[in-house]
């Protein structure tokens, strides 16, 4: 079978970010960037059902700038066997339903059995784009997946992380999975591979030649500080003076 | 501006209604307030009338629809989407609560519509304009709807729950879809708990990495059984299996507002005080002084957990 990654490139997890002065947006210049860290994972799965003889072929999809092509490297460089970027080189404003469009067009020319995405990014903090793109392919859909077993070439079941625990699906192929934390733990790409991934195929595809239109629906107005805390630690000694400023506190 | 019609998407086990269905009408009577509100709540399920009567009583609802039908029984995405999708038409905004029950259907359903989600909003400003959080809440987002129809999820911790009254608004059966069949339901399995449930508790306390065992984790849970308390934790404390997943609070755990948060042996890292900060009170234990945690702590004891845990355990006597 086909599985069909998307990856999304993203401010590094550990980077503090910082707000751009007139509120229209985090700044991203000369700030490390990374693989939003739940596709990390949806591709680590798929190179690993690759390993296991289950997935032919794993084709990494990213939609952004130019600069998305280190993203799409790295996604090479750890196990992709090939790699399509949209380029949206006019730098258009995207929401999760327009970039579940594009993902959908790609689909509907690599044709996959599976599409795994991350569950959200850490940056939108979204959680939208693979629910979105299972239904405009009008398929099954397995959210915050935590374990993922092909059953035969036309099902797969998926365990997912709810709220009150974990419950398992049984998905008819095609079908939509997004990874969850504890799905795997996914690998460091070896040099050898990244020397390997830079004569991996790379198909880049302008926005503007796809028959698409974005929605247009959503306007971010600003962008701001969150209201900072205005705790000061102050220190105690014991148990027994945290009990009684509980007390005070009334909180206890 | 034409007045508002609200669909809220209650959440429930079909017998009774989960909480943060009572946040989410909050949230849409905010939405509604300066315009005459027409709030409606849905109710798909099998078997749930029951869910349906407690609806029926929450202040502010003036409809409550009905859908029944043994495909509901487990509240697939795919199955519960068809089954709003015809009754969407004329609602200008559909809400849900931002759990996973709202995570995994709200967007699905803004696709099958052709409109725009909105995630975790935790402030209304007005019927088109919102704001959440983005990058772990290390941002706030202002976002403004064109006007079209619109899907929102709400975070639930920002919205005070809405109260049960002496009202009967009316109840409507609608019609369900066909199956649509791409997805069964196997199993579950949910984590037992006799202690508050997390999300709504007054009072949590969080373990991390620092108690090192799941058999210390039972320093935590007398404690919390002293309190009357919830149990967290931090990722950590999941990966390492001392606690289930549905114990993580956190950027992609749950996230949390009580009113005291107490946490022990947790670091602070950027994610975990994600679902945490906006707790009212919030004390830190831990060895390290420099940890990031006592950033944001009102109160802190640097010290042995494994000694400071009965010491308090005592002194609560």
């Amino acid at each position: 079978m086909k599985i069909l990654v998307g990856v999304k490139r993203v401010i590094d997890h550990n980077v503090k970010i910082r707000i751009k002065a007139d509120g229209s947006g985090v700044e991203l210049a000369n700030v490390k960037m990374s693989i939003n860290p739940f596709d990390e994972i949806a591709l680590e799965e798929a190179v690993r059902l690759k390993e296991a003889g289950v997935a032919t072929e794993v084709i990494a999809v990213s939609i952004g700038d130019k600069l998305t092509q280190e993203t799409l490297r790295s996604a090479l460089a750890l196990g992709a066997d090939r790699a399509i970027l949209i380029d949206n080189v006019n730098g258009i404003p995207l929401e999760p339903l327009d970039i579940a469009k594009l993902l959908k067009i790609v689909s509907e020319q690599v044709q996959p059995q599976l599409i795994l995405l991350g569950k959200q990014a850490i940056d939108n903090d979204a959680n939208q784009t693979g629910q979105m793109l299972a239904a405009l392919l009008k398929c099954g859909q397995a959210t915050f997946a935590s374990k993922l077993n092909i059953t035969d070439s036309q099902h797969i079941e998926v365990t997912r992380e709810i709220d009150g625990g974990l419950e398992t699906l049984a998905l008819t192929l095609p079908a939509v999975v997004t990874a969850d934390l504890r799905l795997n733990q996914p690998r460091y790409p070896s040099l050898p591979n990244i020397m390997k991934a830079k004569n991996k195929p790379l198909d880049v595809l302008p926005l503007d030649s796809l028959n698409f239109a974005p929605i247009n629906q959503l306007t971010t107005l600003k962008v701001s500080e969150p209201v900072k805390r205005h705790a000061q630690c102050e220190w105690l000694e014991n148990a027994g003076q945290l009990v009684s400023v509980l007390k005070e506190h009334k909180a206890i | 501006m034409s007045n508002s019609m609200i669909l809220v998407i209650a959440e429930h086990d079909h017998k009774t209604l989960k909480s943060s269905t009572l946040n989410a009408v909050t949230a849409a009577q905010q939405i509604a307030a300066a315009e005459s509100a027409n709030i409606q709540l849905l109710v798909v399920g099998y078997q749930c009338q029951a869910a349906a009567e407690m609806g029926r009583s929450i202040a502010g609802v003036s409809q409550v629809l009905v859908c029944d039908a043994a495909h509901y029984a487990s509240q697939l995405a795919e199955e519960v989407t068809e089954a709003i999708v015809p009754l969407a038409t004329g609602f200008s905004h559909i809400i849900f609560p931002a759990t996973s029950y709202g995570k995994n259907i709200a967007p699905r359903l803004a696709a099958t519509l052709d409109v725009a989600q909105i995630s975790d909003i935790t402030q209304v400003c007005d019927a088109q304009t919102f704001v959440r959080p983005i990058y772990a809440g290390n941002a706030l987002e202002t976002v403004q709807n064109n006007g079209h129809q619109l899907v929102i999820s709400v975070r639930c911790s920002a919205f005070s729950p809405a109260k049960y009254s002496e009202q009967n608004a009316p109840i409507k059966s609608v019609n369900g879809a066909a199956v649509f069949g791409v997805s069964q339901h196997i199993s579950q399995s949910l984590t037992p708990f006799s202690r508050p449930e997390l999300t709504t508790s007054k009072i949590v306390i969080s373990g991390g990495r620092g108690l090192s065992s799941k058999e210390n984790f039972q320093l935590i849970e007398k404690i919390a059984d002293q309190l009357g308390a919830a149990i967290g934790a931090s990722r950590a404390a999941v990966d390492a299996g001392y606690v289930p997943n549905d114990y993580q609070v956190g950027q992609t755990g749950k996230i949390i507002a009580p009113d005291l948060y107490i946490a022990v042996g947790i670091s602070g890292a950027i994610q975990h005080i994600a679902g945490m900060k906006e707790s009212k009170l919030i004390v830190a234990i831990n060895k390290d002084k420099d940890a990031p945690i006592f950033q944001i702590a009102d109160y802190g004891i640097v010290g042995d957990l494994f000694q400071i845990l009965p010491e308090l355990e005592k002194a609560l006597v």
